[in-house]
């Protein structure tokens, strides 16, 4: 089957591929451009553990096809550090033991720091709502929410 | 294994909360998963699966799909080792069918080709001709006499005669005379409960990369709670030695139980042997829940007498476990977890394991004793609420204590649920005010804990640092307690210490992270190579310093002369040992191999308050507080955590999960849109509080953590919902639906 020539922005860096029309961004991520950290948990938008950002939109990747990127600007969990120094929230959540297993820490931390980016000051309920497409099994939660919302207290005192 | 009986309780290190040695790698996106690994000439593998729940498998016609470019191999049961027997066979006839498919999404065949797409394309061409048979997936269906049989020689010998050959294994045990104990009761409650299967939900599905030559030497990674079990499987199926096939466990994305066999990896395997190049399968969820590990569903009967004082006069039950189309179940477990928690002069359980057109089950956290302590302790419930007894007290009373003989048959030693009760009893949660509309329900729970065969190795650097080679797959922050433990012992900061998941061919057998055993048997077998290092560490001290060894002891990482008599020395630190270790002996290393039995059993104690609303049915988890012992939290956090995330897995039982069958036996939730676990915001957040009565089997006094918290949830939840809802759920989960009819039923009944 012939591929689709795209052309789109990764973490800041431009990048070219070809891809089957039937490819998932996903699938394009892990399988072209290497970068394994957004997770397929379940390819039907159910778990999050995919979550990147498209134009700043946060998404998941497996519900959107590769070829769909030319011209976008995507941001996965590689490009949240910065350079040596992890995001606040990456540093919370070693801190907090916000994640056991680890694989749907990716998403979760793509979609909170989505979260910060809208509101910098997050009830509990609105934490717990916008992260409800975030499946975690390992946690019950308990530690990721506390985190998020650690790190947001923290990020508006150092603002 | 000795017990230690002058366990240790001045910590520098144990109980403290550092950082986790891998959690960089887990926030960045760095850590390698079971699908995150690639290899040069990779192949894609897809598996063509049953659409029929039973059905004889006549011809599979590979021809279309193998014209299809790109493809290279088809594997049939052809290609897998014969004449295996146990449960060697039964995972073989799981992972590939042979003569029968046996339920909705049993594997048939498998494509390896050279994109994904292109093996799944070539799967669809895969062309199986099936003669349908009649099938069953209930439990109570399968026992009964018409039942459609599934195979005629699965049935054990403890099997008594004249029940359907669906029933394949039977377990029966208890002391005392119940009849005699039923009629000293003031009040007898019996009652029925079923509970549906569910399925662990690890959020990351199996995956695996194998390179299998003609040789008969092979290469596999694999996301697997056990990789050494993966390697013994594997080598048997497709009929190699088990030593010329290495395994390297991948960072493991969750497993509670079900990655403790193998499934697409000995077919990835076969791929590679036949199409000479490495082979990369990769299930969807779809897969992951049509055709691995689920629990069993159940139908129990239980029975319970009371004096009117609280105290139980006899107890009896009865559990019957369906656990897919091969036998298995942990009905066992069921029944000798049932009663665990209460001292019982009159007890007896029994229990049958009934195969079905299901996936073959997989051990799920403490597999069993949730949907046991469901059923005994909302009799328990019962019986408090007609006699008007307060449910903690109830417990207290009749609570298990050291020298108890268990409703399964040991004494007790030294335990800590009388603790857990009194923690729960002064917790504000168990006198807080409830709103209308909710209800408080609590429960105990039992979990035995495993040992296990287990092997460290710790090897020192000459900078003073150290590297510990565990085997054990750390699914959720043990390389933490594994530091902290050998940091007790050798003196040395937390963060000098790199500890590494080794691979087969690094370490001697290691059991499975399964059975709350890790902390336990891997920290036990760490903290004793930790002091077999010490020892040699020690002996180059005594021979710089020209004194017997016995005359050295080791403190706050230095070698110090043991007193005035052994010479007056300055204290030699670790890395100064280290520095000179090549011209002095040559390197240190220490090792441990044992397979540990004082793993030490854990109970615990749950409070929750639940609101129902009688319109829609739904259930809001309000308010939740998990007690249990954990002997010795080596990282509290860590513990904290595994007591949360039981604790949501169970809410997530009582309330939702469910594997739903159509009358065609396929299964009709199969993605986590129909399959609903658990979401942040259905949840608060979840109160623990961790008792620690040492366990007398360990160094520290440590008590595997992770599967007790899922045992008292059922219960707990179904009667906070009794209680809000003014009517007796006993059929888990306890949907929206179910709770209306129960309402529904309860009204036409009033």
């Amino acid at each position: 089957m012939k591929k689709i020539h795209v052309t789109t922005t990764v973490n800041g860096d431009t990048v070219e591929y070809l891809c089957d029309t039937r490819e998932t961004m996903l699938d394009v991520l892990r399988d072209r451009l290497n970068l394994t950290g957004a997770k397929e948990g379940c390819g039907t938008g159910d778990c999050g553990a995919c979550s990147v950002t498209v134009d700043d939109r946060l998404v998941c990747s497996c519900l959107m096809l590769g070829v769909e990127a030319e011209g976008k600007k995507i941001t996965t969990i590689e490009g949240m550090a910065d350079g040596e120094t992890l995001h606040p929230l990456q540093k919370k959540f070693i801190e907090y033991a916000a994640l056991q297993c680890g694989i749907c820490t990716p998403g979760i931390l793509v979609a909170a720091k989505s979260l910060l980016e809208k509101n910098p000051d997050p009830t509990e309920s609105e934490v717990r709502f916008w992260l409800a497409g975030n499946l975690c099994r390992c946690t019950g939660y308990d530690k990721i929410i506390r985190a998020v919302m650690d790190t947001a207290a923290d990020m508006r005192n150092a603002s | 294994m000795a017990l230690d009986n002058n366990i240790n309780t001045d910590f520098k290190f144990i109980g403290t909360r550092p950082d986790r040695p891998d959690g960089q790698d887990k926030v960045t996106g760095r850590a390698l998963f079971g699908a995150d690994s690639y290899a040069p000439g990779m192949l894609h593998g897809a598996i063509i699966r049953s659409p029929h729940a039973h059905a004889r498998i006549l011809s599979i016609d590979t021809s279309k799909a193998e014209a299809l470019e790109g493809v290279k191999a088809i594997v049939t049961r052809a290609d897998f080792a014969d004449g295996l027997s146990g449960e060697f066979g039964f995972v073989l006839e799981n992972v590939m069918a042979g003569e029968k498919a046996l339920y909705d999404g049993h594997a048939v065949a498998a494509v390896a080709a050279s994109s994904a797409l292109i093996a799944r394309d070539a799967a669809k061409l895969v062309k199986v001709n099936y003669e349908i048979l009649p099938h069953v997936t209930d439990v109570d269906a399968a026992m009964a006499e018409d039942a459609p049989i599934l195979n005629d020689t699965y049935a054990d010998s403890s099997v008594p005669s004249g029940l359907h050959p669906n029933v394949v294994r039977f377990h029966e045990s208890g002391h005392g005379d119940v009849e005699t104990g039923f009629s000293n009761a003031d009040l007898v409650i019996e009652n029925s409960f079923k509970t549906e299967a569910t399925h662990q939900g690890y959020i990351e599905p199996h995956a695996c990369l194998a390179t299998l030559g003609s040789d008969g030497k092979g290469e596999l990674w694999c996301t697997t709670q056990g990789h050494w079990i993966a390697q013994k499987t594997c080598a048997a199926l497709v009929g190699i030695d088990t030593s010329q096939l290495r395994v390297t466990a991948s960072e493991i994305g969750g497993g509670f139980g079900g990655k403790t066999t193998v499934f697409v990896e000995p077919v990835a395997l076969a791929l590679s042997r036949k199409a000479s190049r490495p082979v990369k399968i990769v299930m969807n969820r779809s897969e992951v829940f049509r055709a691995t590990g689920p629990t069993s569903s159940t139908s129990m009967d239980v029975k319970i007498g009371m004096m009117k004082d609280g105290t139980i006069t006899a107890a009896q039950g009865v559990f019957r476990l369906q656990g897919g189309a091969f036998p298995g179940s942990p009905m066992e477990f069921s029944a000798m977890c049932a009663f665990a928690p209460y001292n019982l002069e009159n007890v007896k359980q029994v229990g049958y394991d009934v195969i079905a057109n299901r996936p073959k089950q997989a051990a799920y956290r403490a597999p069993g004793a949730p949907m046991a302590s469901f059923a005994v302790e909302s009799v328990i419930d019962e019986l408090c609420n007609k006699l008007e007894l307060d449910p903690i007290e109830v417990r207290l009373k009749n609570a298990s204590r050291e020298g108890t003989k268990a409703s399964y048959g040991p004494r007790f030693q030294r335990i800590g649920l009388v603790e857990t009760l009194e923690a729960a009893k002064a917790h504000p949660h168990y006198t807080a005010p409830l709103e209308p509309g909710q209800g408080r329900g609590v429960s105990c729970g039992f979990w035995f804990n495993h040992g296990g065969e287990t092997s460290v190795s710790l090897a020192l650097s000459e900078d003073g640092t150290c590297q510990i080679s565990v085997g054990t797959p750390d699914i959720g922050g043990s390389r933490a307690s594994m530091a902290l433990m050998a940091a007790e012992v050798l003196g040395i900061p937390y963060e000098n210490f790199r500890v590494t998941v080794a691979d087969t061919a690094t370490l001697g057998y290691n059991d499975v992270s399964h059975g709350s055993r890790v902390t336990y048997a891997s920290g036990l077998a760490t903290i004793k190579a930790a002091q077999d290092a010490v020892a040699k560490l020690s002996k180059r001290a005594a021979a710089k310093w020209g004194i017997p060894e016995d005359a050295v002891y080791w403190e706050d990482g230095c070698a110090k002369p043991s007193g005035a008599n052994a010479g007056n020395f300055d204290p030699i630190p670790l890395a100064e040992i280290t520095k000179k270790m090549g011209s002095t002996g040559g390197p240190i290393s220490g090792h441990f191999e044992a397979t540990p039995e004082g793993a030490g059993v854990s109970f615990g104690t749950h409070i929750v308050d639940a609101e129902v609303d009688p319109e829609t049915g739904k259930t809001a988890v309000v308010r939740y507080t998990v007690i249990q012992d954990a002997g010795k939290a080596i990282h509290p956090t860590y513990v904290e955590g595994q007591f949360q995330g039981g604790a949501a897995q169970g809410i997530g039982w009582a309330l939702n999960e469910e594997y739903i069958y159509g009358d065609d036996g396929r299964l009709q939730n199969s993605i986590f849109l129909d399959y609903r676990v658990p979401v942040a915001s259905d949840l608060p957040m979840i109160d623990t509080v961790i008792v620690e009565v040492p366990n007398p089997g360990h160094p520290y006094g440590v008590r595997g953590v992770g599967e007790t918290g899922i045992v008292p949830p059922l219960a707990a939840i179904a009667n906070a919902v009794s209680a809000a809802a003014g009517v007796r759920l006993r059929h888990l989960p306890m949907s929206p639906p179910r709770i209306l009819r129960a309402l529904k039923a309860e009204l036409s009944d009033g």
